[in-house]
């Protein structure tokens, strides 16, 4: 009796272990909830911090460009090359700069910008917000009457919602020159004609839905690089966790609402 | 430097602590302390690490929440106080924390400009410059102005630190571990400074530490923080007439070593 008694069971254990994790999951919803809600009661009221915003728009926008152009014109590149093979067998490489812009311009220049920016400035976020957290600049700011949340997380929040997007703008536009040079390189087309072939199955929707996009991207990044950063524990450790929830955080839910918004442009259509 | 005789005023507590308790997780920090801060005076908070000074401290800057007991500060209970009275009693209280926490992007001017901008909107920029100026004259640093926190050394930082604080002219200040960390002559040039902060500004403060010399030299009482209760309050000597094998050991290895 007293050996059944001893033997451990690790059933419950195992059980209050799921129960925490699921509650721990619940709570860290509703924190974020939370974080979300007090931005937009935050963001509406005076003081407006606007030399802040340039700054971190700055930070966020500058200090991206040469990744973006980088990255927009080798998308374009190389999107129209592995393209190319399989208009060719249709005999429809003509519809190559239709074919091109329609992938950047719905599909690849928001999400490739987003990522992009996820991984740039959303890690620089978490990092930068996690490490004032952990040395205490952030109570410091909060002890000596001012509104950290309002310095620190609504202006950069604001930054990126407006960056993002401006960069995506400008990745689409560098990403469709890399497949010009492709194109006339290729097939000898010109600029104009290329630019007309280009636009011509756009319509305003899909400009529509592609800023939304970007705004709505450009948004988590900020929000989750800030809550990240700004909920950051257990000193250096939790400024590294904070640069990588950061990152990997955002990037999820980036795809997410690539696949959301794709379907809610789809009913407008 | 011998510490001046300070003005202290019994019958007027700036600070009135009443059954504090606050515990984190299964660990009870604090088990229902009672403290009084009198205007004028230094008051130092002794203990061991882990002990729960600083949670105090933070505790009466609304930084933490109490689990239970009331913290008057200049007569607003900071336990039920909306945020925009916390907001507003804050800048009557200076801060100075444990490793500085000066602001890394932003040079020793805007450190100091960062709270002056926010809490008086109607300084014209002449006036914010010679605030600056001054406080920094006041902490004997009028050369790092344009510098940036990671060019300062340990002394200096815990002096701009303190400097932004006095910039709001605050009628208490709250030292966390003013000394940790530094070599004894700067040890002896903050204390120095904490004394100069009293007499100069009138601040009644409240100092945490565990370094008896900085104790010694600043502090007009001596609160000893000892199983989240206050054990001993009184002068230095009060403080340290005991056999009690809690509280001796710490006198003993800080002057007899």
């Amino acid at each position: 009796m007293d050996s059944v008694n001893n033997t451990t069971n690790p059933a419950p254990s195992r059980i209050k272990k799921a129960r925490n994790k699921v509650a721990d999951f619940f709570l860290m919803l509703y924190r974020v909830y939370a974080f979300v809600l007090r931005f937009f009661k935050e963001v509406f009221l005076p003081p407006y911090e606007f030399k802040e915003i340039v700054r971190q728009c700055y930070e966020t926008g500058v200090r991206s460009f040469t990744l973006i152009t980088l990255t927009g014109f080798i998308v374009g590149v190389i999107f129209t090359k592995q393209s190319r093979p399989s208009l060719t067998d249709f005999g429809a490489t003509s519809w190559l700069p239709s074919l091109v812009s329609i992938a950047i311009m719905k599909a690849l220049a928001p999400l490739v910008t987003a990522l992009i920016a996820a991984g740039k400035v959303g890690s620089s976020i978490g990092a930068e917000l996690g490490s004032m957290r952990v040395t205490e600049q952030i109570d410091a700011m909060e002890v000596s009457g001012t509104k950290p949340f309002k310095f620190l997380v609504c202006t950069r929040v604001i930054a990126t919602t407006i960056t993002i997007p401006l960069l995506a703008t400008y990745t689409a536009f560098i990403a469709l020159i890399g497949g010009y040079l492709n194109v006339s390189q290729n097939e000898g087309t010109s600029y104009s004609v290329f630019m007309e072939q280009a636009f011509e199955p756009l319509t305003f929707i899909d400009f529509w839905a592609s800023l939304s996009k970007a705004i709505v991207f450009g948004f988590t990044i900020g929000i989750v690089g800030c809550y990240q950063g700004y909920n950051s524990t257990k000193g250096t450790e939790g400024v590294g966790k904070a640069a990588n929830g950061a990152v990997v955080t955002a990037m999820f839910l980036v795809f997410i609402e690539e696949v959301l918004i794709v379907q809610i442009a789809g009913w407008f259509r | 430097m011998e510490k001046q005789k300070a003005h202290i005023d019994k019958n007027n507590t700036v600070i009135k602590i009443r059954g504090v308790e606050k515990s984190f997780a299964d660990y009870d920090v604090l088990r229902g302390i009672d403290l009084d801060l009198y205007q004028g005076e230094n008051l130092v908070v002794l203990g061991r690490s882990g002990t729960g000074k600083s949670v105090l401290i933070k505790l009466i800057s609304g930084l933490l929440t109490t689990d239970a007991g009331t913290i008057e500060v200049l007569g607003n209970d900071v336990t039920h106080i909306s945020q925009r009275a916390l907001e507003d009693l804050r800048i009557r209280i200076g801060f100075s924390f444990q490793n500085s926490a000066l602001y890394d992007s932003m040079t020793v001017r805007k450190n100091l400009e960062f709270p002056l901008v926010r809490n008086r909107k109607s300084l014209t920029r002449a006036e914010i410059n010679k605030n600056v100026e001054e406080v920094l004259e006041a902490v004997g640093l009028s050369q790092t102005i344009n510098q940036m926190p990671s060019e300062l050394s340990g002394g200096q930082r815990k002096r701009i630190g303190i400097a932004r604080t006095l910039i709001l002219n605050p009628e208490i200040m709250l030292y966390d571990e003013p000394t940790a960390g530094l070599d004894p002559i700067t040890c002896i040039e903050i204390n120095d400074l904490i004394n100069e902060v009293q007499q100069r500004y009138h601040t009644s403060s409240i100092i945490i530490t565990h370094d008896l010399t900085c104790a010694k030299m600043t502090g007009d009482r001596i609160a000893m923080l000892l199983d989240g209760q206050f054990q001993r309050v009184g002068t230095f000597d009060e403080v340290f007439a005991t056999t009690d094998p809690r509280v001796k050991p710490f006198y003993d290895y800080n002057f007899i070593q």
